[in-house]
């Protein structure tokens, strides 16, 4: 067993695939008209077979109670491993990107919390080497 | 002030206050992560949550929203308070 896809729900799909892509930098893989909907999943570059994200409609009215609740206490939805957490931070900050935790030393790695403007919070996160090993 | 000393009489709230004397406006959620990882606290965020209503009811904190985030911010005017009641570096040594 492997994880392939993972989702997200997304106020608006459109806006959503944009930021994914323009902004964070992932890349389209899939994108299926179904209905009023689509069938959209990104990808990150730097893992071509990797698992896919699904940008799924949030039209369903628990979906925004839920996401609404943890935005509200800083709860991540997501998660992405980056390289360096302070060159993101500022490469999305200089993009308009708005974080609810700045770049955080956490001892084993440095996370920070960012709105990704279509209803949810994401984590980006750099475990630092040493203490993959040290466990 | 009754409130403040019952807030004041735990670990994990001194060590809230702590975290965001250190560093203001932090969401639940940094909140908790933080007492996790560096304080090896490890309580739900239910929990933390619950404290954090202690912490507001005794004027400690309090929170706001900015965007659709709600972030805790240290009030450290009733410990003011305290001082004034005891100060100190008025008293000479007998």
């Amino acid at each position: 067993m492997r994880i392939e896809l993972t989702s997200i729900f997304v106020d608006d799909q459109r806006a959503a695939l944009d930021f994914y892509t323009d902004v964070l930098g992932f890349t389209k893989r899939h994108d299926i008209p179904l209905g009023d909907n689509f069938w959209l999943t990104v990808a990150s570059p730097e893992v071509p077979d990797g698992p896919e994200l699904l940008l799924e409609p949030s039209d369903h009215p628990a979906a925004r109670a839920y996401r609404a609740a943890l935005v509200e206490d800083g709860i991540p939805l997501v998660q992405f491993a980056v390289d360096d957490v302070e060159s993101e931070h500022d490469r999305l900050t200089g993009r308009g990107v708005v974080f609810t935790q700045p770049p955080t030393d956490i001892g084993t790695a440095v996370v920070a919390v960012f709105d990704d403007t279509c209803g949810n919070l994401v984590q980006i996160v750099a475990v630092k080497p040493e203490t993959v090993t040290a466990g | 002030m009754a409130d403040v000393f019952r807030a004041l009489d735990d670990e994990t709230r001194r060590l809230v206050l702590d975290q965001l004397a250190s560093r203001d406006g932090q969401t639940l959620f940094e909140i908790c992560s933080i007492l996790a990882a560096r304080h090896d606290v490890s309580l739900t965020r239910q929990a933390i949550s619950q404290h954090l209503g202690v912490l507001e009811e005794a004027g400690l904190i309090r929170t706001e929203r900015r965007g659709r985030s709600k972030y805790h911010y240290f009030t450290p005017a009733p410990l003011a308070e305290i001082a004034r009641r005891w100060p100190i570096g008025q008293r000479t040594e007998p």
